[in-house]
């Protein structure tokens, strides 16, 4: 794969920058919903208003300029988004295109060539269309052969078992288990680490994990 | 009821002068292996005056009440020797992260990192009364894991390959306990 294949443009979507006014209040209205907070992560769920969303944006390109520990694309989908369109050349431009989530490359330690992932599909409706299947697979080219990490983690709270069959499927390993590191509902749950090598991403030979059709 | 909660049988935590720890830190630095023991971070060395404004920030951190922050003192004869804490404490689930320290290698395998990792349970589980704790280290320092092991911890996990140093790849490990565990062991005292 050359360098003429873009990172960013796959079939079904974009990897985008921010785009502070509209994308602000996409995402303020997926904070009002607590399931979708859940999912991404563990901290208290709490809604956001348009003007702290935006203030995260700010604090998300911050945190990436002055740190270079993190990476930060919004995924948009294309208008159409037939799975037999050809993929667009390199300098299409994404703006015109839907917000349907985000993904980051965080934490990122450049010394060891590890990072951490984190994907997350606002609108219940905008899954399980493959949208953050295939921003997954960008993003893990894009960590491996552009950012050459050598790794790749990702933490699952224990009561979203659909993240973990979908991490798993893309060659993710379970390494970690914090026994009860969640509480919600007055259920303790278990946080979980998984991850994947370069090695094991590049010596796929199926193609799933995106490392021959990316 | 205990009578001080800072105070174990070796060691007690104490808070101390920003200008007393930067003295102390900056000769501390000079043990590239006691840095590589303790942070994924790459070992470095900084001026007194860096390490003051380090520790003035993270006196501020404290605030935050996400992290408490203890340096380590010998009962015996009320010497600064190292610190030990708590960061990253997530109140909803009651989960930490644990921190320890132990400077100069003439006060290493005396127990006082054993000590000090009793009280700063006992805290975490008495006075902040969390769920559990967890911590990180690596796979080249088996005295620490045996240390931990002993204090209770188990081993949960090992993200593999994390770490790159001296030219080759070692494992990150995730240790835990939880209350009930230490409840029940010896570890309460």
């Amino acid at each position: 794969m050359g360098i003429e294949h873009s990172l960013f443009a796959g079939r079904l979507i974009h990897l985008g920058a921010i785009q502070y006014e509209k994308d602000a209040e996409i995402e303020a209205r997926w904070t009002h919903d607590p399931e979708y907070l859940r999912l991404l992560d563990e901290s208290p769920v709490r809604p956001r208003s348009v003007s702290q969303v935006k203030k995260q944006y700010e604090e998300i390109e911050k945190e990436a300029n002055e740190h270079h520990n993190m990476f930060y694309y919004t995924i948009r989908a294309r208008p159409g988004n037939l799975p037999e369109a050809s993929i667009p050349d390199s300098s299409a431009d994404p703006n015109g295109d839907r917000l349907i989530g985000f993904v980051k490359i965080y934490w990122i330690e450049w010394t060891h060539g590890n990072g951490w992932v984190k994907i997350g599909i606002g609108d219940p409706g905008d899954r399980g269309h493959g949208f953050g299947t295939e921003a997954f697979k960008m993003v893990m080219r894009y960590a491996f052969t552009e950012l050459n990490l050598t790794s790749l983690s990702v933490s699952i709270p224990g009561d979203n078992p659909i993240a973990l069959h979908v991490f798993k499927k893309a060659g993710f390993i379970e390494e970690v288990r914090r026994r009860e590191a969640i509480q919600r509902d007055g259920e303790w749950y278990d946080l979980i680490h998984l991850g994947i090598l370069k090695d094991e991403w590049i010596n796929d030979s199926t193609g799933k994990r995106g490392a021959n059709d990316c | 009821m205990i009578a001080n909660l800072f105070h174990g049988k070796l060691v007690k935590l104490t808070a101390e002068e920003p200008e007393k720890l930067a003295e102390a830190y900056s000769r501390w630095q000079w043990d590239s292996e006691l840095q590589r023991l303790g942070t994924t971070e790459p070992a470095s060395m900084h001026s007194k005056k860096g390490i003051l404004e380090y520790i003035e920030k993270q006196q501020k951190k404290e605030e935050d009440v996400r992290n408490f922050f203890f340096n380590i003192r010998t009962l015996e004869d009320d010497r600064l020797i190292g610190d030990v804490g708590l960061d990253g404490i997530r109140w909803n689930h009651g989960d930490a992260f644990v921190g320890i320290m132990i400077g100069d290698r003439e006060d290493w395998n005396k127990g006082y990192g054993t000590d000090a990792l009793r009280i700063i349970l006992r805290y975490a589980f008495t006075e902040l009364n969390l769920h559990r704790l967890s911590l990180n280290t690596f796979e080249y320092n088996p005295r620490a894991i045996r240390s931990y092991e002993k204090a209770g911890f188990k081993v949960e996990g090992r993200v593999r390959q994390y770490l790159n140093r001296e030219g080759r790849r070692w494992d990150l490990i995730y240790m835990g306990i939880l209350r009930d565990e230490w409840n029940s062991g010896n570890n309460s005292g």
